[in-house]
C-alpha cells in the first residue's frame, strides 16, 4: 500500500482552475464582445454582464435588448457545459496525479434555444446561472435563469439543447 | 390614407424601430427590406461576433438578436399593430452552421394578431438560400389597440 499523495496547495489547484476558466471565456470572441465575465465559486460558475448602454434594446425606456438576454444566457449555457467537462478531466487527473489536461474540449453546438422573457431587462448589471439538466454522450439540455437587482425576480429563463463534441 | 401610404407608414415603423437601437447598431444591422407585416434585416460577419473560434461561425447570440430584432420589426409594420411590442417568447432551432464571412438575412413575418398577442415566425439564411441557417417562432406583447 502506498502513502496517500500530500494535497496540491491550495493557490496551485486555484490558479489552475481560474487559468482555464479564464482560457475558455477568452476564447469566444462574442462574449468579449457583450464584455461578460465569470464568477467561480469551486465548480459553481455565475455569469455577469456589466450594463453599458451599447446592450440597449429599447432606447426609450431604457431597457437591454431581449437578444442580448439571450446570448449572454446561451453563453452562460455553453460555458457551464464546456466547464463542467474540463473540471471532470482536471480534476480526474490531478486525483489520479497524472498532468492536467490543459486542452479545453471542443465547444458545443447549440441546436435550439427557447427564451421565456419574464421581465424587462434594466440598465444595470445582469447575472446567469446555468443548470445542466442532461448530459448524455450526443446531447445536453440546459436550463438557465437571468436575473438583475433581486434573485426571485429573474428577468428570463431559458433552455436548450446542445449537441456535444467529439463524444460518440 | 391608402394601402400604398399604410406600407410606407409601416416601413417607417419598422425602420425607426431598428436604426434607433443602440445595440442593432453595435451588431451592424442594417434593414433589407419591408411589406405589411414582414421585415428581412442583414447582419454581416464580424470577427468580434464569432462563437466558435475553431469554425468561425458567428455565435447563436448574435443571430438570436438579429431574428428578435426582425420579428419585432415585423410585429410593428403589421398593419392592424398600432402600439409598441415586447417579446413573450421566442424560440430559435438551429438548422446547420452559418457560413464564415457571409451576411445572414433574417426573414421575418408576423402572421396574425389577436387583441393581446402577435405571432412570428422568421428565417434566418446565409448566401445560400435553399438551405435555411435557422428558424424561429415567437409570441409578443402588444399593448395598444389593435386596428
Amino acid at each position: 500500500m502506498t502513502a496517500r499523495r500530500r494535497p496540491e496547495p491550495v493557490q496551485v489547484v486555484k490558479l489552475r482552475r481560474d487559468q482555464a476558466l479564464a482560457r475558455l471565456v477568452s476564447s469566444v470572441p462574442y462574449i468579449g464582445f457583450l464584455g461578460m465575465t465569470f464568477d467561480r465559486r469551486g465548480d459553481e460558475l455565475t455569469a455577469i454582464l456589466p450594463w453599458r448602454d451599447g446592450l440597449t434594446g429599447n432606447p426609450a425606456l431604457p431597457a437591454l435588448h431581449g437578444g442580448v438576454t439571450a446570448g449572454f444566457m446561451e453563453s452562460a449555457a455553453i460555458v457551464e457545459l464546456t466547464w463542467s467537462l474540463h473540471w471532470a478531466a482536471m480534476e480526474a487527473a490531478a486525483a489520479a496525479g497524472d498532468p492536467v489536461p490543459e486542452d479545453l474540449p471542443p465547444l458545443p453546438r447549440t441546436i435550439n434555444f427557447t427564451m421565456d422573457y419574464l421581465r424587462t431587462g434594466l440598465p444595470r448589471d445582469a447575472y446567469a446561472r446555468a443548470r445542466i439538466a442532461r448530459s448524455g454522450r450526443r446531447y445536453a439540455s440546459v436550463h438557465v435563469e437571468a436575473w438583475q437587482d433581486n434573485r426571485a425576480r429573474p428577468i428570463a429563463q431559458a433552455s436548450g439543447h446542445f449537441l456535444m463534441p467529439g463524444r460518440v | 390614407m391608402d394601402d400604398r401610404d399604410r406600407n410606407a407608414a409601416h416601413d417607417r415603423i419598422a425602420r425607426a424601430f431598428v436604426s434607433g437601437v443602440p445595440q442593432v447598431a453595435e451588431l451592424g444591422v442594417t434593414v433589407a427590406r419591408t411589406a405589411a407585416g414582414e421585415v428581412e434585416l442583414c447582419l454581416p460577419w464580424r470577427a468580434d461576433l464569432v462563437g466558435d473560434p475553431a469554425t468561425g461561425v458567428i455565435h447563436g447570440g448574435a443571430v438570436f438578436t438579429l431574428m428578435d430584432t426582425a420579428s419585432g420589426a415585423a410585429v410593428l409594420a403589421h398593419p392592424q399593430v398600432t402600439g409598441p411590442t415586447a417579446t413573450l417568447d421566442l424560440r430559435i432551432d438551429y438548422m446547420r452552421a452559418a457560413s464564415p464571412h457571409q451576411t445572414i438575412r433574417a426573414r421575418a413575418e408576423c402572421h396574425h394578431v389577436t387583441r393581446n398577442v402577435a405571432f412570428v415566425r422568421a428565417v434566418a439564411l446565409d448566401d445560400d438560400d435553399s438551405r435555411p441557417v435557422a428558424t424561429a417562432t415567437g409570441s409578443f406583447t402588444l399593448a395598444g389597440d389593435v386596428k
